[in-house]
Parts: C-alpha cells; sequence; structure tokens
C-alpha cells in the first residue's frame, strides 16, 4: 500500500461570523497555498469537501475558486465526525493509486443544519445534542461515583488550553466555580459543560510518499486507521456510560499503526460535552474504566497538554466540518513542534478521535512522524 | 405495516418481522436480519426506566420495551431507574415524535 502524509494545512479562527461556507472553505484552502507556495495546483487529483451545510456542489465551487481542475471532486457528510471521514476517504484514493495528492477542506457556519439529527426519532421530543449528553452524564456519574465538581475539571482544562490557541472561538479560563454556576441546562449538564457551535475552516493536503518529498523535510504519516458505525440513533448504544463504537475504532487505528495505547504522546478528542473526555480516554484505553477523570485531573494539575491541547471542542468551538480535520492540524503541529505555547514534550505518536451523534460512530486516526 | 398512522392516533404499537418473529426498531417496513416485511405487534406495551435527568420540571427518560427497543419519553413525575412505566400519550409532531409515560 503507498504511504500516505500530510503535506500542508491551512486554518481559519474558529468565529460567530455570519459567513458564507464557500467564503469560509475558500479562506482556509487560501491560508493552505499561502503558507506553501511551492504547491502546483495541476498536481493535485482530488478535492474533498467536509461538510453539514446544504449548499450544493461546493467541491466544484472550491476548485474553481482556488484555481483546482481535480479528477475526483466531491463532498462528504457524516454529522461530526465528517472530517476525519474525509481524510480516511483521501488517504483511500492516494492508498489505492487513484490520486497522489488530495485537498480536503471542511467548513461549517454557527447555524449548520448537522447540530440535530432529526431522523432519530427513538430519541422523541428530545432531539437536541443536551439530553444525550444528559443521559451519559447521569449514566457515568452514578456508575462511577463521580461528581458534577469532578465533571467540571474537564472544561476548565480545556478553555484554559484554548486560551493558549489563537484560533479557538473561547478566549477565557474559567474556575470549576464559574462551570457550576454557568446556566442549567438539565440537571446533569450546564452551559460550559458544552462545545458550541461556531463558524470555522480547516484544509489539509494529503499526499503519497513519492510526492511529499517535493513539498516538506518534515513530512507527517498516517499509520493507522479505525472507524467503527454502530448504529445511527442514540438509544441503539448498549452502554451509556463508555463509547464501543470509539472502542473498536480505537484498537482498529492502534493495530494498523502497529502499536499499543501508551505509544500515544499526544491526542485531540471529541469532547463535545465534559463527560464525553473520560469516557473516551477510558474507551480508547488511556485508563481503566471510571479513572478518567483521574487521568485528567492528572493533566490540568501539572498543566500537561497531552489530551486536547487546542482546547478540545469545549475551548476551541465546534464547526461540525471542520473539527475533525483541525483537530487533525493541531496533531501534525505537535508532531512537528509548531505548536508554540500548547507543545507537548517532543511527541512522536499523535492520535485524533473524532466522532458523530452520541458516539453511535467513530474515527480514530494515528500520525507520526 | 403504518407505524406512523397508527402512532398519529395515539396507539405506540411495535413492528414485528412477519417470518422470524423479531422486533424490529427503528420501525421499518422490512426486517433488518431477514429482510422480510414486518407487521405490527399490537399489544399494551410495559417499558422500564434505564436511564433519565430532567429539564425544568420535565422528566426525559431512556425507557426499553421487550428487552431490545429503546426510546426516549417524558414523564412529569419523579421515575426511577428499573421502574415499569407505560406510554400514557404518544403520537408525531411537526415530524418528530414524542411519548409521554406514566
Amino acid at each position: 500500500m503507498v504511504k500516505v502524509g500530510i503535506a500542508a494545512y491551512g486554518m481559519t479562527p474558529f468565529t460567530k461570523d455570519d459567513d458564507k461556507i464557500e467564503t469560509i472553505l475558500h479562506k482556509s484552502t487560501n491560508d493552505l497555498f499561502q503558507k506553501n507556495p511551492k504547491i502546483d495546483k495541476k498536481e493535485i487529483d482530488a478535492v474533498l469537501i467536509s461538510t453539514n451545510n446544504n449548499s450544493k456542489y461546493l467541491s466544484p465551487i472550491l476548485s474553481e475558486m482556488s484555481g483546482i481542475q481535480p479528477k475526483i471532486a466531491h463532498s462528504i457528510e457524516s454529522l461530526c465526525n465528517s472530517g476525519t471521514n474525509s481524510i480516511v476517504s483521501a488517504f483511500s484514493y492516494i492508498a489505492s493509486g487513484l490520486a497522489d495528492m488530495v485537498l480536503v477542506s471542511g467548513a461549517e457556519r454557527y447555524d449548520s443544519p448537522g447540530q440535530i439529527l432529526e431522523w432519530d426519532n427513538s430519541r422523541g421530543e428530545f432531539k437536541h445534542p443536551i439530553f444525550w449528553a444528559s443521559i451519559f452524564s447521569k449514566s457515568y456519574k452514578q456508575k462511577y461515583d463521580i461528581s458534577d465538581e469532578e465533571l467540571a475539571v474537564v472544561s476548565v482544562k480545556n478553555h484554559k488550553q484554548a486560551s493558549k490557541n489563537p484560533n479557538a472561538l473561547s478566549k477565557k479560563t474559567y474556575t470549576v466555580e464559574d462551570v457550576m454556576n454557568s446556566k442549567k441546562l438539565t440537571d446533569d449538564l450546564k452551559l460550559l459543560d458544552c462545545s458550541r457551535p461556531c463558524t470555522g475552516s480547516a484544509s489539509i493536503l494529503l499526499a503519497s510518499e513519492e510526492v511529499m518529498k517535493k513539498y516538506t523535510d518534515s513530512p507527517i504519516w498516517i499509520t493507522g486507521i479505525g472507524q467503527k458505525t454502530t448504529s445511527a440513533g442514540f438509544t441503539k448504544n448498549t452502554s451509556l456510560s463508555s463509547m464501543e463504537s470509539t472502542k473498536i475504532a480505537g484498537q482498529t487505528a492502534l493495530n494498523m499503526a502497529n502499536h499499543n495505547i501508551s505509544k500515544i504522546d499526544v491526542a485531540e478528542v471529541h469532547d463535545a460535552f465534559s463527560v464525553c473526555e473520560p469516557m473516551i480516554l477510558e474507551s480508547l484505553g488511556f485508563t481503566d474504566p471510571g479513572n478518567g477523570m483521574d487521568m485528567i485531573k492528572n493533566l490540568h494539575q501539572t498543566n500537561n497538554f497531552k489530551i486536547n491541547p487546542r482546547g478540545g471542542l469545549i475551548g476551541c468551538g465546534h464547526p461540525l466540518g471542520a473539527t475533525g480535520i483541525s483537530q487533525t492540524i493541531e496533531i501534525i503541529e505537535q508532531l512537528q513542534n509548531n505548536a508554540k505555547s500548547r507543545q507537548t514534550d517532543n511527541p512522536k505518536t499523535g492520535l485524533i478521535h473524532n466522532m458523530s451523534a452520541a458516539a453511535t460512530s467513530s474515527t480514530v486516526l494515528v500520525l507520526e512522524k | 405495516m403504518n407505524f406512523e398512522k397508527e402512532l398519529e392516533q395515539g396507539r405506540f404499537y411495535i413492528p414485528e418481522c412477519s417470518a422470524c418473529k423479531k422486533l424490529v426498531w427503528p420501525p421499518s417496513e422490512f426486517c433488518d436480519i431477514c429482510n422480510e416485511e414486518t407487521s405490527l405487534k399490537k399489544e399494551d406495551f410495559e417499558g422500564k426506566i434505564i436511564e433519565f435527568s430532567r429539564q425544568n420540571e420535565e422528566y426525559f427518560c431512556v425507557v426499553e420495551f421487550c428487552d431490545s427497543i429503546r426510546i426516549m419519553a417524558k414523564m412529569m413525575t419523579k421515575p426511577k431507574k428499573d421502574q415499569i412505566v407505560k406510554i400514557s400519550n404518544c403520537g408525531i409532531s411537526e415530524g418528530s415524535y414524542y411519548f409521554h409515560i406514566i
């Protein structure tokens, strides 16, 4: 199989701006080309768009606006893990030999229609994500005797880390008391436990090993990919305190990379809500079931940015189609030692975890220098 | 099988495969195991509360029927885990199902 790496990337800040989807896609793509002027656009074989936006024909539109005439051009939608799913598709095009270089651009507006899965009528009138998050929180807290104050540390840690990230939506830091005193959405969820929808875009350029040599001296390789979809509906989750799709996707990605979880130096995980972070860390095997909060508290107290260095979804905001790509860019910057005040201690192997709709679907990537 | 037609009339019936008798959820014309057509199992189902939380004065619960089918439903009194409940009101409003339990 052809070795696939990441040759370049570009980003926009995450904001509440009322920009057109076409405009924000173009901004992050333009940022990528401005930072990498040697890239020959004629060599780009495919342009893949990750978004939940209802606008049509976005890949040909972005291609025209960017001066690209690709062989392959289409969009990919899978709610919140559209971004990493697009990266997996790009990887597959290159690994199969159908393409040598693929641009993946993800974007979302603050008013994305992807925030609520209208199809999932098993949720009755409780379709908004705060309801599944509340059920997960209640179940997790009861099973492992975790308090609301303990869970609030996730938000405190991730807002602190986001404050070092110039592209993050949140610029503020918060205390546990601030989280506890933020607006009560349900008995088990406060406003500051939640990631927020926003406007933003992120783009990366994947390339085969042969093409990579032309463009970068510090390539980052995708060495592991795992994906699992257990259902579409929230109520089909067999466990309400762990994530089955994440367990399977994580193990598949680590097996492909020929690593175990102890080799992962830095990770971006899908903290859509506070409770998601300990559940994900446990489901990926970073720690035993029920011990996720101990790990998070320790990382926070020691100012260790190993998990969600860019600030996670809670700190950065969550522009659905851009999130997985933005997570991937953070791990690239970490592995290239370019993450400035967020930099972890010389990481060699990183992991991205991106999921959809109450963890009914998960994608995990392993990246290496 | 017309689950939604019955639901609109306030009746909660569960689709069942005509061939293998598996209960099919979410409601579908076809069995997800053997692909045969489904028909509605017309019973007065009892469910069990698996988990719940509260928004304002309303409780929202994950309720399991027949050891396999789970929905989210509203309850106005404080639920208990494992409590046995019945659907008191259900229907479709603006395209979304709703289920109330007692």
